[in-house]
């Protein structure tokens, strides 16, 4: 198949499952873009996911127009990024134009009820996934990783308003102050 | 004009969205109440909406408001703008990148940042599943039972089928148990 066809295939089938914000999205890349396609690393997902959360936009789109303009440039990123929107460009144009109950349908809020268990359950897998394929397990590296993972949680429990934004700036911090130490 | 201010508007969502969907609420909210295009209530809708169907939240939206402002042009323009501003940053920083990634400190910070995610991803992941079956009234049993079912089909699969079961799969999966178990 034409390597633009398969970009657009690939992330119009990615963008179609994609519910429940980015992170339940990264298990998808990892599973048809890492695993199966082969079209990145698994260290390379690990960049684009840290690049899209530190820059604005959903990180379903950066990793497309990643994923697009590593495999076939310019236009690669754009078929790619393009095949990530269109399936919920389509769907919201539907319920904006002909349902105005969308939410009401009984049979859409069971569907969802199940999809939103399975949506925790793939976040979850995405971060077990990625510490299996840890290289890099140096005591630094792993404080870095239990700090930011105690942090998170106890900003939600006890309703901190600390973002991951704020967690992620400290880890870059910490890992950079270490490193200009150790070569002093 | 409707279709510059669909533009701008977007624009500004997609440049200051920080922080994953939710992050971005309070902006969006914003930026589309200034303009007035929709009310707070059809917004409150709309994000549950968003959450019910694929694609990211904000994309959802400006298909949305885009659609219903200016029609199926509107809607184009909205979503175009809304994406616009990640699709060059990411594709500018790819080229910056590449050279970048050899400099010592663009590398202690990446050393520092992967861990940090990875701790944040699992953190979520658990607080959602938490969050999802128990509540202020205990146990949700019913929610509990889907989620170690799912567990169970995702990690079993590894062992039978030798494969682990692509998480497409287990949406459509978890969506079946669903219309059968609520």
């Amino acid at each position: 198949m034409n390597i633009l066809t398969d970009l657009f295939i690939t992330f119009a089938k990615i963008g179609s499952f994609t519910f429940g914000g980015g992170f339940a999205m990264i298990s998808l890349i990892e599973n048809s873009c890492v695993s199966e396609k082969k079209w990145i690393s698994h260290d390379e997902l690990m960049n684009v996911t840290v690049l899209a959360q530190s820059t604005p936009g959903p990180i379903a789109i950066n990793c497309a127009t990643y994923v697009g303009y590593k495999k076939a440039g310019l236009i690669g990123a754009i078929v790619a990024t393009i095949g990530m929107v269109l399936p919920s460009f389509l769907i919201i144009l539907l319920i904006s134009n002909l349902l105005d109950n969308f939410l009401e349908i009984s049979w859409v809020q069971k569907a969802f009820m199940g999809i939103k268990l399975a949506v925790g359950v793939l976040i979850l897998d995405a971060g077990i996934t990625m510490i299996a394929k840890m290289k890099n397990k140096k005591a630094l590296t792993v404080s870095i990783l239990l700090l930011s993972f105690v942090a998170m949680l106890a900003t939600n429990f006890f309703s901190l308003g600390i973002s991951s934004i704020v967690i992620m700036l400290l880890a870059a911090l910490i890992s950079l102050s270490a490193s200009l130490g150790g070569n002093r | 004009m409707i279709y510059i201010d669909l533009f701008l508007g977007f624009l500004k969502v997609g440049i200051f969205a920080f922080g994953g969907a939710y992050g971005a609420i309070p902006l969006i909210r914003d930026v589309v109440l200034s303009y007035g295009w929709i009310t707070d209530d059809t917004l409150t809708y709309m994000i549950a909406v968003s959450e019910s169907t694929p694609g990211p939240i904000m994309v959802n939206l400006a298909t949305y408001i885009g659609s219903n402002q200016a029609g199926v042009f509107g809607a184009l323009l909205a979503t175009t703008a809304v994406v616009l501003p990640s699709f060059v940053i990411i594709l500018l920083l790819t080229a910056i990148l590449k050279n970048a990634m050899k400099n010592r400190y663009v590398k202690a910070v990446l050393m520092g940042l992967k861990p940090s995610i990875i701790g944040i991803i699992l953190a979520t992941g658990i607080l959602m599943i938490f969050n999802r079956c128990i509540n202020s009234n205990g146990i949700n049993i019913k929610n509990a039972l889907v989620t170690a079912l799912l567990i169970a089909i995702l990690y079993s699969s590894k062992y039978l089928l030798k494969k682990k079961l692509s998480p497409i799969l287990l949406i459509v999966l978890s969506a079946f148990i669903g219309l059968l178990v609520f």
